[in-house]
């Protein structure tokens, strides 16, 4: 993602009055039940009455509503809660009313300041948005002050603020946000706010409840396969088996003659059926027949891949990081370590299978989608369309999860489902593209396969002196248009985050890459880079220390001196997991730290592991320092939420190829943790003063290793291939 | 062709093919989405239902199976259970994404009404069956637990 500085201050006047307003009318999704069918329209926002918009991230009607626009999307990990808690905390508003609306595709208003565009990825929601919304609700709270001193002819430090109404004592005078908003909506806004002092916060560092947990426990929210537009179609598309394999000729009689099947289309990415229902298009695929050239295709196996990965990592690769001479210091070293650890591709598999619902006419095209990368896939979609993307608009609607996938440089699922609709005649006949499950397991993108080769050497005394790690695998980012900005000098910074920035003070370092080409495509995956780095560097950590004849806590805090943060993380999950307590025969405890996204994470794992082999996870300890908390009780589910989906990962994440064709269907094929897996976790967040941020990704990082090592602790056996179930097969 | 059942307390006669499963006739023919698609092989439980009572996967059961039966979906929970699920679900503020959350209170509601002081091992039973990729187990157990305690009084 183009990390690119070009904060534009939200700070100009933008005043809108919906009745009769000149200019914009913010747009929201409404509900309208016609009969047995739902359908999402668009609809003005509220025309009663007067709105006061200070400014693009916040409005307030005269009924008392408060409405932040949030610029990222809800995916599950707390976003559009937090971005309210920041709104709500300088506004003083009530959070019993505060709502929250997505933001239209608009990078100049919506722009994600660490990419320069407006999407949410890279658990950048918070840090991004501490200071822009607290001078939003900071600003818009000066202006209801000033409308109620202008009304009531007293000073503005006579005022003061609680949940949504202005006070004044001397007068006895009160009055609701609302009432205040005719007057406010007159006024400037001020150029400078005086931000609250932290110790005044009342929902920062406080309990505010998810705006979506009602939504989300009576079957309401609403996310984009529940869109439904008058005439809609559905549409399921037939995609080539093999990566890279195009479609030579399709006949389409046995999948027209299924009743319901409308059109059978062919279109870059395959040959769509389109229906008027699921079921249908679902049925018309089936019958569908395609016949496929695969001269071009991807036809390795992972086997194969994983072979020539091995022989890479013994072959000259390209700089990630140099202090020192780590080579010639590990030859020279009293006792030498290595180990070498292989990571499979692994599918993002989010519970809503990708859609999109797309309605294009001649000189527009509206969107309905759980969108990521609102910039980007407005381009792609104008480029498909053969439209301006201004003429593209979106509407973000809840994701059904991510972890990523639905953040991609070719905006897959938007591309192709504008492109159905496009081969079904542009006539503004809204069209919905389903994935299946089966279309999300076989649909690339995935985390890239990695191999890592790692050696240290230690000197007489047990110190490290010397540490080189070298990294095989595909680049994320080689082919987008972010390689311009985020490959320097052939290192693509996400395939060695985590590990070229190493915390240990080691005073030889070694970070080396090589970036294979293979034709299975990848992405980003719930905290990229250091989904593996974070797992070769702190389970290797641990087999050093043990080489060293050390305790691998005592081991890592002598390497941490120089990193508080970290370290003191380290030691508040140690202590709180009550680390070098006995345990019983069969269990082991284990430990790992990572900073991912300049948050920083410590876990410690408590195995049980059976005389099968067979591994149950107990409990995770997590310390958790991601600056000043916003909201805790998110923080809190995020660690628990990442350990288990990290969790599931290492146990038994795995896609594999046999000759080009992925081996893994569904769930079954594919597994990921269940309920009954899911291990007690305690979170324990860091205090801090420190700007906020985020806490998405970060969790899943530590959780890996800590488990491996916790296993090592109980069997003396090092996990070096994932997923563990394949270990354990070996 | 229609088939005729008792959906949500009420009368229904659903005009689809009796092949399509249920999911797809409450969620396409009777514009009842709480109720998701996850996976279509009975493997994730995001489609859970209530049949005569029962926890069953719609996606994997066709229409007309349920001819003259009772189905219930998110939209139509009422009992005490149900509620208290529902209620012990956002006080323990269990969604994240929210995509699976109708499948695991169907499953959960489903649970309680036949077992009054689940076990974590009933827990682990009567739940296993649906994912939640956010990975919200733990407060989906806790949750289960609150509701039956609450209910209990």
């Amino acid at each position: 993602m183009p990390a690119k500085n070009s904060a534009s201050s939200p700070t100009r006047r933008e005043f809108l009055k919906s009745a009769g307003a000149v200019g914009a009318i913010a747009l929201t999704i409404g509900f309208e039940w016609a009969g047995s069918t739902r359908r999402a329209i668009a609809v003005p926002a509220p025309s009663a009455g007067t709105t006061f918009a200070p400014n693009a991230f916040l409005r307030i009607g005269s009924d008392n509503s408060v409405t932040v626009i949030a610029k990222h999307v809800e995916l599950g990990q707390g976003a559009y809660t937090g971005i309210a808690t920041i709104v709500a905390e300088e506004l003083d508003a009530d959070w019993a009313v505060v709502r929250v609306e997505s933001a239209p595709a608009d990078a100049k208003r919506y722009a994600n300041f660490a990419f320069g565009m407006q999407g949410t990825g890279g658990s950048s929601a918070m840090a991004n948005s501490w200071t822009q919304l607290r001078e939003a609700g900071g600003k818009a709270r000066a202006m209801l002050l000033a409308a109620a001193a202008k009304e009531w002819k007293v000073p503005v430090a006579e005022l003061r603020v609680e949940q949504g109404i202005v006070y004044h004592a001397g007068k006895k005078r009160q009055a609701t946000f609302g009432a205040l908003v005719p007057t406010a909506a007159t006024l400037p806004v001020p150029d400078k706010v005086q931000l609250k002092d932290p110790k005044d916060f009342k929902l920062i560092g406080h309990h505010a409840p998810r705006v979506d947990a009602p939504a989300k426990s009576d079957g309401t929210a609403q996310f984009t396969i529940d869109v439904a537009l008058p005439g809609m179609l559905v549409a399921l598309l037939k995609r080539p088996p093999l990566f890279g394999g195009t479609m030579k000729s399709f006949d389409a009689a046995a999948a027209s003659a299924v009743p319901g099947v409308v059109k059978v289309v062919q279109v870059p990415g395959g040959v769509a059926v389109i229906a008027k229902s699921f079921w249908a298009a679902k049925q018309g695929r089936e019958a569908l027949q395609v016949e496929w050239d695969d001269s071009k295709a991807e036809k390795r196996s992972s086997a194969a891949l994983m072979e020539e990965y091995r022989r890479l990592a013994d072959q000259p690769s390209l700089p990630a990081r140099k202090d020192g001479d780590a080579v010639q210091a590990i030859k020279d070293a009293a006792r030498k370590v290595s180990a070498a650890y292989e990571f499979p591709y692994l599918a993002h598999a989010p519970m809503e299978p990708l859609d999109a619902v797309v309605k294009l006419g001649a000189t527009s095209c509206e969107i309905w989608a759980g969108d990521q990368f609102q910039t980007v896939d407005q381009a792609n979609a104008a480029r498909t369309a053969g439209l301006e993307p201004q003429q593209v608009s979106i509407h973000t609607l809840y994701a059904g999860g991510s972890f990523g996938r639905r953040a991609n440089a070719g905006s897959d699922y938007i591309v192709e489902a504008v492109s159905i609709a496009k081969a079904y005649g542009a006539d503004g006949t809204p069209i919905k593209l389903q994935w299946t499950r089966e279309d999300d397991v076989h649909g690339g993108l995935y985390r890239p396969m990695y191999f890592h080769k790692l050696e240290a050497g230690l000197n007489a005394q047990g110190r490290l002196t010397a540490w080189r790690h070298v990294i095989v695998g595909q680049s994320i980012i080689a082919g987008t248009p972010f390689a311009p900005a985020l490959i320097k000098d052939g290192i693509d910074g996400t395939s060695v985050e985590g590990a070229a920035n190493i915390p240990y003070a080691i005073p030889n370092v070694s970070v080396e890459l090589s970036t294979t080409t293979v034709g299975v495509p990848v992405l980003w995956w719930r905290v990229v880079g250091s989904s593996h780095t974070a797992f070769a560097v702190e389970a290797f950590i641990d087999e050093v220390a043990h080489a060293a004849g050390q305790d691998g806590l005592a081991f890592r805090r002598t390497l941490l001196e120089q990193q508080p943060r970290m370290k003191a993380v380290l030691e508040l999950a140690a202590e709180k997991a009550g680390w070098g307590a006995p345990l019983a025969p069969g269990k082991g405890r284990g430990i790992a730290v990572a900073e991912a996204f300049k948050t920083f994470v410590a876990q410690v794992a408590e195995v049980a592991v059976d005389k099968n082999g067979q591994v149950k996870v107990e409990r995770v300890v997590c310390a958790v320092d991601c600056g000043t908390p916003i909201n805790p009780d998110i923080i809190a589910a995020q660690m628990e939420g990442g350990i288990g989906f990290g969790l599931g990962a290492v146990l038994y994440g795995a896609i594999t190829l046999k000759d080009g064709r992925v081996e893994q269907d569904n769930f079954n094929g594919y597994r990921v943790l269940r309920i009954n897996e899911m291990p007690k976790v305690e979170v324990h967040i860091m205090p801090s003063a420190e700007p906020p941020t985020g806490v998405g990704e970060p969790g899943v990082a530590p959780i890996g290793p800590a488990v491996a090592n916790a296993i090592f602790a109980a069997t003396g056996k090092r996990i070096h291939v994932l997923p563990f179930s394949t270990s354990r097969a070996t | 062709m229609s088939t005729s059942f008792v959906l949500n307390g009420k009368a229904a006669t659903l005009d689809a093919d009796p092949t399509m499963p249920l999911l797809w006739a409450v969620r396409e023919v009777a514009g009842l989405p709480g109720t998701k698609f996850g996976c279509g092989m009975a493997l994730c439980g995001a489609c859970t239902v209530h049949l005569d009572g029962k926890a069953v996967r719609s996606c994997v059961t066709p229409l007309s199976t349920v001819s003259g039966r009772h189905v219930t979906t998110i939209e139509g929970l009422a009992s005490t259970q149900a509620k208290a699920v529902q209620a012990a679900w956002i006080k323990l503020q269990v969604p994240q994404c929210g995509y699976c959350q109708s499948g695991q209170i169907m499953s959960a509601t489903a649970l309680l009404e036949t077992n009054a002081t689940p076990t974590d091992a009933d827990i682990d039973s009567a739940m296993s069956g649906n994912i939640c990729r956010c990975s919200t187990y733990s407060r989906i157990r806790a949750a289960i637990h609150a509701a039956a305690e609450s209910i209990k009084g």
